[in-house]
């Protein structure tokens, strides 16, 4: 059941492709998962507006592990290891506040925001070859594009520019929507979902679950909103490289970034022209008219996902066991946003995403009734992800961008390495 | 107005049988026509959702399409409806004015789906006015003591 081999099947003749089940239910294979992908490649962490300004810290997990996102006295931002180096202690237990230094409250330890050592009670007692230096916290190594802070466990991955490639162009249509930068809004959804992880991801990008799974939603902009949902959402998916997906498209709701709804009133029409005309002053036509008419959900590997559709939100998800994934997620807006502008687009984020929208629930029951029925493996042993094989350019209800995904994954997931642990 | 804690308990009683019995559109009566219902994130109990992110802030224009929603065969998270529990107490009056009522109270709600029971904890912070003569919840707020909707996943039921 764990021959790597049989875990991602592709057939270009037949155009077939299919992933095995196991992927999602195995304990072994999410072992593997933690070995060969989250601690190899570059990881969300974090986005630096919430740490805005030097000694500004919060605390989470990053691939489960415990860290605190800081900014030292200089403003460097650093990703240290949450656990006191004498005996294991989280030395911040806070999820956010402002401090030059972390206290540990089991031996009362202490540490600067860059992770040295500088506090040990009674040192005496151990020695004159005690070695401070080699006791300071770590500092994982982390890099930051256009805000968005990554960090590399391996400290061995290639840089995070090249590790991004053609996703950049993507991350660019969301960072550049202001001059100033964009921010993380106050309020943090943290939630779980009984699924396994990749299946978040899978869902992000997948246009053709859209018009039954959401159906209500789509009732809700066309019966309540009064919104014309009849050209419906239509666009392309494309594989930018490294596992790295996303879809593109046009749909009918409103964009708070410059794409005009009815329910904002007549009055809200000058107020988006004005966002258009100063981008354009900034940029050329078609990456205005891409950044504000357009909706894009973007899967940065392993689990990063940027929804830039009727609000904006940045999402990431944690394995906690094969069936079990932990999400945060944040709405993101821009700097000095007026409060009217502020107050739509956290109303438009509230009608579909999130735990009490009126969509991404549907998203998470469809999740967790797909593990539970993942308890018929192996007599049912695959999924079939081969929609639109074989076509030269992918719509969005195609499945590319989810092949896109896996051929990454397997490729991780099958170096020598991990079949030499599977036989062992 | 003069309303008792008694008064304010069988109000809370009552729609507390409603939600767990499903009867949506009567609950959705005991709301005024210029109602709000709230959730904060549960990082930010003190939030405005004007500036911060909420877990759900409708305005009657929602809450309709919400009640309208919960009941459509193709809300997958909710057909077929979960099972819930809902338990009030520690109700208080907390201020009371001409023409209001400040009302604070705790809840335990269980919400069973799929042989999994997930429990929100979490406290109301209720106004009440009379609307044509009849006690009604014109500001509905529901603060979650939970750190995080975790084993939770969603508030896709009324909390």
């Amino acid at each position: 059941m764990t021959d790597a081999n049989k875990w991602v099947i592709e057939d270009k003749v037949k155009n077939k492709f299919l992933v095995n089940r196991n992927t999602f239910i195995s304990d072994e294979i999410l072992k593997l998962e933690k070995q060969l992908i989250f601690d190899k490649v570059w990881v969300y962490v974090g986005h630096e507006s919430e740490i805005p300004n030097p000694h500004d810290y919060v605390t989470r997990k990053v691939a489960g592990r415990s860290v605190i996102f800081t900014r030292d006295q200089k403003g460097k931002i650093h990703v240290l290891l949450n656990t006191c180096t004498h005996r294991g202690a989280l030395v911040c237990r806070e999820e956010k506040g402002n401090s030059k230094t972390f206290l540990c409250c089991y031996h009362a330890w202490s540490f600067k925001n860059d992770g040295e050592l500088i506090g040990v009670p009674h040192a005496d007692a151990y020695g004159e070859n005690f070695d401070r230096k080699s006791l300071n916290m770590i500092d994982a190594r982390s890099g930051s594009y256009k805000g968005f802070v990554f960090v590399n466990f391996a400290n061995n991955a290639e840089s995070l520019e090249d590790y991004l490639g053609a996703a950049k162009e993507y991350l660019d249509l969301v960072a550049d929507q202001c001059a100033e930068g964009m921010e993380v809004i106050s309020g943090t959804h943290k939630f779980c979902i009984r699924a396994n992880w990749k299946l978040l991801g899978e869902n992000s990008i997948d246009g053709y679950h859209i018009p039954h799974n959401h159906s209500t939603y789509i009732d809700f902009l066309g019966e309540d909103e009064q919104i014309d949902v009849s050209g419906g959402i239509a666009g392309q998916a494309f594989v930018l490289g490294n596992g790295h997906v996303v879809k593109e498209y046009k749909a009918p709701w409103g964009r708070p970034v410059a794409k005009w709804s009815p329910v904002w009133g007549e009055e809200a029409k000058g107020e988006i022209e004005e966002i258009i005309k100063e981008l354009e002053s900034r940029y050329d036509a078609e990456k205005v008219h891409r950044m504000t008419q357009n909706n894009r959900n973007l899967w940065i590997f392993p689990n990063l996902i940027i929804n830039d559709i009727m609000s904006l939100t940045i999402r990431t998800f944690d394995p906690v066991a094969p069936d079990f994934m932990d999400v945060t997620a944040w709405a993101m807006g821009p700097k000095n946003e007026p409060a009217n502008l502020r107050e739509r687009r956290l109303d438009n984020f509230l009608s579909f995403i999130g735990p009490g929208g009126f969509a991404n629930p549907d998203d998470i029951e469809s999740l967790e009734v797909c593990q539970i029925g993942f308890n018929t493996y192996p007599y049912v042993e695959y999924q079939d992800i081969s929609r639109g094989m074989g076509k030269s350019q992918f719509n969005i209800d195609d499945e590319e961008q989810m092949r896109g995904f896996w051929r990454k994954w397997n490729e991780l997931m099958t170096v020598e390495e991990s079949k030499v642990k599977i036989n062992s | 107005m003069t309303i008792t804690r008694e008064q304010i308990e069988d109000f809370l009683y009552m729609e507390a049988a409603l939600l767990d019995e499903g009867r949506l559109n009567e609950w959705a009566q005991l709301l005024t026509q210029d109602a709000t219902y709230q959730i904060p994130s549960t990082d930010i109990p003190d939030g405005d959702p004007t500036n911060s992110l909420f877990l759900v802030a409708d305005n009657r224009f929602r809450l309709d399409a919400r009640v309208k929603r919960l009941q459509k065969e193709y809300c997958h998270v909710e057909f077929p409806r979960s099972r819930t529990g809902r338990h009030i107490s520690n109700v208080r009056i907390v201020e009371q004015t001409e023409d209001s009522i400040l009302v604070n109270a705790n809840f335990v709600i269980y919400r069973m789906r799929y042989e999994k029971m997930d429990t929100f904890v979490g406290k109301y912070e209720h106004r009440f006015v009379l609307e044509n003569d009849q006690l009604k919840i014109k500001d509905r707020k529901s603060i979650l003591a939970l750190e995080s909707l975790r084993p939770q996943s969603k508030v896709s039921i009324i909390i």
